[in-house]
């Protein structure tokens, strides 16, 4: 049992990285549930989302490309999804396990080329003397991008709930979708947007495993990340920065008890194995403690004419 | 009315006539744990069965089914392929075990085949190939190139066949380096790339600089590729990642058994067995050495390989000890294949507990 062998800078640097997927699902899944909708198919986006950009990015030689490309892939399949539950009026959570199937099924037929290639590398942000400080440097200054992009959109999401006219509106539509349409705000409308930014987040996500944490392309590679994400959201009590502690504790247990088991500490390895799930949920159990209840029309199917 | 019952008899007459020529025509049935384009464990076998099939052209009906995850939910596809009427099926993955054994008791006509199990009835075979031997190979070289005497072992679960991995590279890593050091990581799946690259990851960030991977993707190779240190291919060549991060490969040869075993069907020879064979019989192969390698280390390792070939010499050799320090085998003595089988127990200076 050695743990002073675990270096705590590289544990937060690879946590934050390991953390980063479901982050960006989660936000994204936030804002979706924020505005009445539940979308079940979060893993089917992410998954469309890991394949569109592993593609894009292979193909173009750019990484970039590549993450624009899957955060249009996810919305673009997330599509699939409003035209079921905005217009056809289908219900959400058949509509959204439909979607995740349907996600794995295209990304295997998309990705059969793929497997095997290697994508381009994606740079890391480099600030020169920041990223050479101690400590510091290589936790807040030498991350990719992405792993920034994340941490701006959960601020964004937050800033635009609390302080804006439009983070209002958002809100009252997932409230009382009702009240919202008489009031004159334009329901299916602002559903779709957020639909539409929630499939894009959940495309980021999965292009961030398939580029950036494993790079390569496989079948089922987000291996159930999207579920745990729209765990998260529920565990957070819909709240932006709540999401961000969440997935940086469940991506960070589960670095830390592998790295816990390379360091040889003598704790049960099926203890260590459930930890990130346990603790994860224990504390955000605890935050929510001050009733926060999920938008009121949550999943419920609205019509102009009712 | 005529033309109606007419109808109908010619249907059903059809009907019975191509239910014969089905019969007629073996159907052979895989169930794999993973997708098949997966890189590793299960890609292989998928190849072996086309391999099969090519072989056969159109002698042989072939249905296969991916993804099948283990415990309960094997059992129903396991069932469900008999029922479509397959003479003989493969079940590859360790966690298949029970399922099979289930089935076969209701479908004692059909015959079925058990990968990497230990449980047989009389329609049940099962095969395995000793990957302990390529493990030697791959844990001479992981000893000689480590720079940081930390080699990493990346379990999936704790199985025989996995400990006998762990066991086999740690005694060879020992032997070509003595002040090495193994840490094991259970990853608790077969096929997770992301976990399996944060496994690797973590490995790494404790100074470790050879990982050896017990999981089917190809993401611990692609992790070491990005941040430096060797690894090895694992199920498949994985050519693809040398000359570096790749060193070597331990390679499963399944094709001939597969032919062997669906030609025993189509002349009615088929009866339960045990298969275990290993790197003399080809069903082990050990792939290309990376130019990474210097001359001496892959001659040396090339020898161990051909003396593990020729029988010559048995990677579980006494004198070894377990974990607590009594004596299993004495010097010169060979472990019996019953211990290797059921192996539950670490050799000694192999650190941690086997998870229970």
């Amino acid at each position: 049992m050695d743990i002073s062998s675990i270096n705590p800078v590289l544990l937060i640097a690879s946590l934050m990285v390991a953390a980063t997927p479901i982050l960006l699902a989660a936000i994204g899944e936030l804002v979706v549930e924020k505005a009445g909708v539940l979308n079940l198919g979060v893993e089917g986006m992410m998954i469309t989302g890991a394949i569109a950009g592993f593609a894009a990015a292979v193909e173009t030689g750019s990484p970039f490309v590549g993450f624009v490309a899957a955060a249009a892939g996810g919305a673009a399949l997330s599509m699939l999804f409003v035209l079921l539950t905005q217009f056809a009026l289908a219900n959400h959570v058949a509509s959204g396990l439909a979607l995740t199937l349907f996600g794995l099924g295209l990304s295997a037929l998309i990705g059969q080329s793929y497997g095997g290639v290697k994508p381009p590398p994606i740079g890391k942000l480099d600030l020169g003397p920041l990223s050479d400080l101690p400590v510091i440097g290589p936790i807040l200054f030498s991350q990719d991008l992405v792993v920034y992009l994340g941490i701006a959109l959960v601020a964004a999401v937050w800033a635009l709930l609390k302080f804006t006219r439009a983070g209002l509106v958002l809100r009252a539509v997932g409230e009382s979708h009702d009240a919202a349409h008489a009031l004159g705000y334009k329901v299916v409308r602002i559903r779709i947007l957020a639909i539409l930014f929630g499939g894009a987040c959940a495309g980021l996500g999965g292009a961030y495993i398939s580029l950036v944490r494993v790079p390569q392309w496989t079948d089922g590679m987000t291996a159930g990340v999207g579920w745990i994400a729209l765990a998260l959201v529920v565990f957070a009590s819909w709240r932006p920065w709540r999401v961000l502690l969440g997935a940086y504790l469940f991506g960070g247990i589960t670095v830390l008890q592998l790295n816990l088991q390379a360091a040889g500490v003598a704790i049960p390895v099926e203890y260590l194995a459930m930890s990130p799930y346990i603790i994860t949920i224990v504390v955000l159990v605890i935050l929510s403690a001050d009733k926060n209840k999920a938008p009121a029309s949550l999943g419920r199917i609205f019509h102009a004419s009712q | 009315m005529k033309l109606t019952k007419l109808l109908a008899g010619v249907a059903i007459g059809l009907g019975l006539a191509t239910a014969g020529m089905a019969q007629d025509k073996p159907k052979i049935g895989f169930i794999y744990v993973g997708p098949v384009n997966d890189g590793g464990w299960s890609q292989h076998h998928h190849e072996a069965a086309m391999a099969m099939k090519e072989h056969f052209g159109d002698a042989v009906e072939v249905v296969e089914r991916e993804n099948v995850p283990e415990g309960a939910d094997a059992e129903r596809a396991i069932t469900d392929m008999a029922l479509k009427g397959a003479d003989l099926i493969f079940t590859t993955s360790f966690g298949f075990m029970d399922p099979t054994i289930n089935v076969a008791k209701k479908f004692p006509k059909v015959k079925f085949e058990h990968a990497t199990g230990y449980k047989t009835a009389d329609n049940v075979g099962v095969y395995s190939a000793r990957f302990y031997e390529g493990r030697a190979v791959t844990g001479f070289l992981a000893g000689k190139m480590t720079k940081t005497n930390k080699i990493g072992y990346i379990g999936s679960f704790p199985i025989p066949e996995v400990i006998r991995g762990i066991n086999s590279t740690f005694i060879h890593a020992k032997k070509a380096n003595p002040d090495v050091e193994l840490s094991v990581v259970w990853v608790n799946t077969w096929f997770d790339p992301a976990k399996e690259a944060d496994a690797t990851q973590a490995l790494i960030d404790q100074g470790v600089d050879v990982v050896l991977a017990h999981t089917d993707s190809t993401a611990p190779l692609a992790v070491l590729e990005k941040s430096g240190g060797y690894g090895f291919g694992q199920a498949a060549d994985m050519a693809e990642f040398g000359p570096k991060p790749r060193l070597s490969s331990i390679i499963d040869e399944w094709a001939p058994y597969y032919i062997a075993r669906t030609q025993a069907v189509i002349d009615g020879t088929w009866a339960s067995d045990n298969t275990w064979d290993g790197i003399a019989a080809g069903m082990v192969g050990i792939g290309e050495i990376s130019s990474e390698v210097p001359a001496e280390i892959k001659a040396e390792a090339e020898a161990l390989k051909a003396s593990i070939e020729s029988g010559e010499y048995h990677p579980f050799t006494g004198p070894l000890n377990k974990q607590d320090g009594s004596t299993w085998l004495a010097e010169g003595e060979v472990a019996d294949d019953g211990t290797l089988a059921g192996m539950n127990f670490y050799v000694e200076g192999v650190k941690g507990d086997i998870p229970q």
